[in-house]
């Protein structure tokens, strides 16, 4: 008998059927994939480009929405400060927060998870002193040293340069915060794995511990990872938001969502409420509908998550 | 148990050295002491000579080590900015911050514990549902967005609160208190909410999975075959056991919150630890930066010891035994 | 006589996903007061279900679906539960199978004793101290005023059964229903704890339920036997009479498969195959599948219990043949 294609054996799966029939996920989904598509699409989804000086004029800043007394039809959602469309630079800006935000919890998940096998695999004193340092780390809250980095960060380079290379700059100093969640994760599961016979079994039949680690225990770790990385994401854009909101993250002139609730922000008091607030309710349906995808998540595949 | 806390004592204190050490080399990389206290019209001789005397130009180890004496006395340089020592700079915004952190500690351990218990007891409930929906919705909100909104909702609008400041203090000996005053608790109100608005859910989040998770085990179960009331098996069997694992993040979860402080004191313009280092940052007054850097750690070292201790206290495995 | 338990026809379920889950099924048995009852059967019989849902504490999401349990003139089975908050731990006290579990870890033994105390009777926290030292002497506990003030951890293993043994003596119960209560031990403790228990009961006139896969041990203690298999029980009678001439062929593989049944030497005999699991009951008797003596009728009917010709109850199409 012929085996099953991949594809046909994860149709019939639990995972699938779960999913399709818990609606809140299904909905989580759906919302999270236009939201991503328009983001990463936002030079070709977006009327207006808020990067080209040629589309921006003072005249138009303060526009309120199109529905509301006052409103022009070209801006949909009206237009921010410096009179750019706010859809428009939403949608750039959404952009720029995925890319920190998924770039960042790469870099997490890479550093992490060397860590973690590191510690699980050397045991005794190596992992003792990592595992300190990431307590040590994590406790001082990811928040605090992510605010930190940057703040010195930008006192080294000065603001002009600090800007110019904010992107990787913000995914550098949001990964390298967040490390030890991964860290932990990947060194329990280890920990868990390597007392499981197969690992015995390996280990008996003379392979190296090399290609124990990599073929044989971390698949295993694998789905805390995965479910751990879902929830990351979204503390990564929310901490790239609160890095840009205190002025340590990206700068007006290529904003993501939270420098634009941060510059919008003043213009609250003279009514522009709109500046801040669709910029704030976008990162919210988007922190909220990852978050709702990781609670399913971790739900369905509930691994035993190291806790603390 | 002393042998455990010594242990502790001494593990916060490398910590602490750690830290000092990080704070200590980014103060050598940014300025020039020299020509802070000199101005730029003096030759590089002269300069290089008033070095000497400083003793700038002594080995890193040296300058680190009088930085640390220096340190324990509770001198840890000078603001630029203030022209003041930095420490007592700090020391005077301490109040403000304290205050909020205290308010909101409040209303966290307020809510979240009956909340939780009571989503864990009986999880399929509607108001659970709502709860449990209410707190994901909770966390995915930002601090600060939380504050704007209140501030566009209840001043803005509204013209309900004070949208910014701390209003009328009253001094009691150095301490800047707003708790005296009925302004000072107007003032309050919206940024504690804001502060606690994420860690909230968060707690109810974490108590209600810790206690669900205890509520599986045999001494539950045994509790209701003693037939114990309701009560007694929810508050001292179930509840009591969940305490330790809430209590050490918890412990984790008060560094978060001085770091949201930050966020609320931007947004509300508090006078507070978090403002001024956002204030520092931008007008690039490095020595109140790093010794902002040394306070907020020196309070996290000593809150996450003091947690640990406290576990130990709580847990009678730790107490005899003196190890975790 | 009234007998003090009789339940009759009791029938357990647990909702899942799928649909209800029978795990007992039609379960009657009876106690006189005094009398020991052992409940015998492989892991997943049903033989746990049924001695919980006796204090109605079976674990989500699991419910008494049918039957009646008569309790000194009261029916457990649709008590509020208020009402049976006060029989809990009172008239009937449970044991549990590991006594590293079923003592809370950051109560004092104190704490733990006084509670069930002050939840029963009228009495101060002094008296209540009192009845507890009194039955922690009773199980033999060395200077048990100083242990009250300790921890479950400071106890081995042992120790602490005899503690939760003192706890279910607490209120003088006249039924403890023990659920594996020394599976968890050391072996060289199990038959201390065996014994103290039966010099219990004997002395209190305690009625005694013991749950347990261990027919040696309950052939030590018990007067009576049910045995039960896949969710009903199979073979009931005096436990002399069904350790001597078992009626049931499971019964009969079970005492085979004792160690000291062959002679030394012998090769140890096994049942063949496994108990089946609840999601996929075999039609007719649940036993045919490894039952040497099936014919037709076993894999279309279910037998009921019916007395065979040495007085035990059998359920078995061939009671009177094997």
């Amino acid at each position: 008998m012929k085996t099953r294609s991949r594809w046909q054996r994860f149709k019939e799966s639990y995972f699938l059927h779960d999913f399709l029939h818990d609606k809140v996920a299904l909905t989580s989904f759906c919302i999270l994939a236009v939201l991503l598509f328009m983001g990463f699409a936002a030079p070709l989804v977006a009327p207006f480009n808020p990067y080209d000086a040629h589309n921006i004029d003072i005249m138009n800043a303060e526009i309120p929405p199109s529905w509301l007394p006052g409103g022009d039809t070209t801006f949909l959602l009206g237009t921010d400060a410096q009179g750019r469309d706010l859809f428009s630079t939403m949608l750039y800006g959404m952009r720029v927060s995925l890319i920190i935000g998924i770039g960042a919890v790469c870099l997490q998940a890479f550093l992490g998870i060397m860590v973690g096998l590191v510690a699980g695999f050397m045991g005794k004193r190596v992992e003792s002193i990592l595992m300190r340092v990431a307590d040590v780390q994590l406790s001082f809250s990811t928040y605090m040293v992510a605010i930190f980095i940057s703040a010195i960060f930008q006192a080294m380079f000065g603001v002009a340069k600090y800007e110019e290379i904010a992107v990787p700059l913000l995914i550098l100093v949001i990964g390298f915060a967040e490390w030890p969640q991964y860290a932990r994760t990947v060194r329990a599961s280890v920990l868990a794995e390597k007392k499981k016979e197969y690992v015995e079994a390996a280990k008996v039949i003379g392979l190296s511990q090399k290609r124990i680690m990599w073929r044989h225990v971390l698949p295993n770790t694998l789905s805390p990872v995965f479910v751990i990385s879902t929830i990351q994401v979204a503390n990564a854009i929310m901490s790239e938001a609160a890095l840009s909101f205190v002025g340590l993250g990206m700068p007006v002139t290529q904003p993501s969502l939270g420098s634009l609730i941060n510059v919008g922000f003043e213009y609250i008091f003279s009514g522009s409420w709109w500046i801040t607030m669709f910029p704030g309710i976008v990162l919210v349906l988007l922190i909220l509908v990852i978050n709702l995808l990781g609670d399913w998540l971790r739900d369905f595949l509930n691994p035993k998550l190291y806790k603390g | 148990m002393f042998a455990f806390i010594v242990r502790r004592i001494a593990q916060a204190i490398i910590v602490m050295l750690i830290i000092s050490f990080i704070g200590f080399a980014i103060k050598q990389s940014f300025g020039d002491p020299v020509r802070e206290i000199t101005g730029v019209s003096v030759s590089a001789a002269e300069r290089e000579k008033i070095r000497d005397e400083l003793g700038l130009n002594d080995p890193f180890m040296v300058q680190f080590g009088r930085f640390m004496q220096g340190a324990v006395k509770g001198d840890i340089g000078r603001s630029f900015f203030y022209k003041k020592s930095a420490l007592d700079v700090i020391l005077s915004k301490a109040p403000a911050t304290l205050e909020l952190v205290m308010c909101s500690a409040l209303i966290i351990v307020i809510f979240s514990v009956p909340l939780g218990i009571y989503s864990a007891i009986r999880p399929k409930a509607l108001f659970s549902r709502f709860v449990m929906g209410g707190s994901i919705v909770g966390v995915s909100i930002p601090v600060f967005l939380t504050a704007i909104l209140m501030i566009y909702v209840f001043s803005v609008e509204l013209h309900w609160l004070p949208s910014y400041g701390r209003g009328e203090t009253v001094n009691l000996g150095g301490w800047r208190t707003g708790f005296l005053t009925l302004d000072g608790w107007e003032h309050l109100i919206m940024p504690s909410i804001a502060l606690s608005s994420i860690m909230l859910p968060l707690f109810i989040r974490l108590i209600r999975s810790e206690m669900m998770e205890v509520l599986e085990n045999d001494y539950i179960k045994y509790a209701w075959a003693k037939g114990l009331m309701p009560k007694r098996v929810w508050i001292v069997h179930a509840f009591k056991n969940t305490l330790l694992p809430v209590i050490t993040v918890g412990g984790v979860q008060l560094g978060t919150m001085i770091a949201f402080t930050i966020l609320t004191e931007t947004v509300f313009q508090w006078q507070g630890m978090g403002f001024m280092f956002i204030e520092a940052v931008e007008r690039g007054d490095a020595p109140l930066m790093v010794a902002y850097l040394m306070v907020v750690g020196l309070i996290f070292v000593v809150v996450n010891t003091v947690v640990d201790v406290i576990y130990g206290l709580v847990n009678p495995q730790v107490r005899i035994t003196g190890q975790k | 006589m009234q007998p003090l338990l009789d339940v009759k026809n009791l029938s357990v379920e647990f909702a899942l996903r799928q649909g209800p889950l029978e795990a007992v099924k039609n379960v009657s048995f009876s106690l006189n007061k005094g009398e020991r009852l052992g409940l015998v059967g492989e892991s997943g019989a049903g033989k746990s279900v049924t001695g919980f849902s006796i204090i109605n504490l079976i674990s989500k999401p699991g419910y008494i679906s049918n039957g009646s349990i008569m309790f000194e003139g009261q029916d457990l089975a649709k008590m509020p539960f208020d009402k049976m908050r006060g029989v809990r731990g009172n008239r009937i006290s449970m044991i549990f199978q590991d006594p590293m579990m079923t003592l809370n870890p950051v109560l004092t033994i104190g704490t733990q004793m006084i509670e069930t105390v002050m939840a029963h009777m009228d009495v101060t926290r002094k008296e209540a101290e009192e009845i507890a030292l009194e039955k922690l002497r009773k199980v033999y506990i060395p200077s048990p005023r100083k242990r009250l003030a300790q921890y479950p951890h400071e106890f081995s293993g042992g120790m602490r059964q005899r503690i939760v043994i003192a706890i279910s003596l607490l209120t003088d119960p006249s039924l403890i229903i023990a659920d594996e209560p020394t599976t968890a031990l050391d072996v060289t403790i199990q038959a201390e704890i065996m014994d103290l228990l039966l010099e219990l009961c004997e002395t209190d006139n305690m009625g005694l339920i013991l749950i347990t896969h261990d027919l040696a041990v309950v052939s030590e203690v018990t007067q009576r036997i049910a045995v039960m298999y896949a969710g009903g029980i199979v073979e009931t009678g005096s436990t002399r009479q069904v350790t001597e001439t078992p009626g049931h062929p499971y019964t009969q593989g079970l005492i085979a498969a004792l160690p000291q049944s062959g002679a030394a030497g012998d090769r140890l005999t096994q049942i063949p195959g496994a108990m089946p699991s609840l999601m996929n009951m075999p039609a007719g008797c649940p036993f045919n599948p490894r039952c040497q003596h099936c014919t037709d009728i076993c894999k279309q009917e279910l037998p009921t219990l019916k007395e065979n010709k040495s007085g035990i109850l059998v359920a078995c199409h061939h009671a009177d043949k094997v």
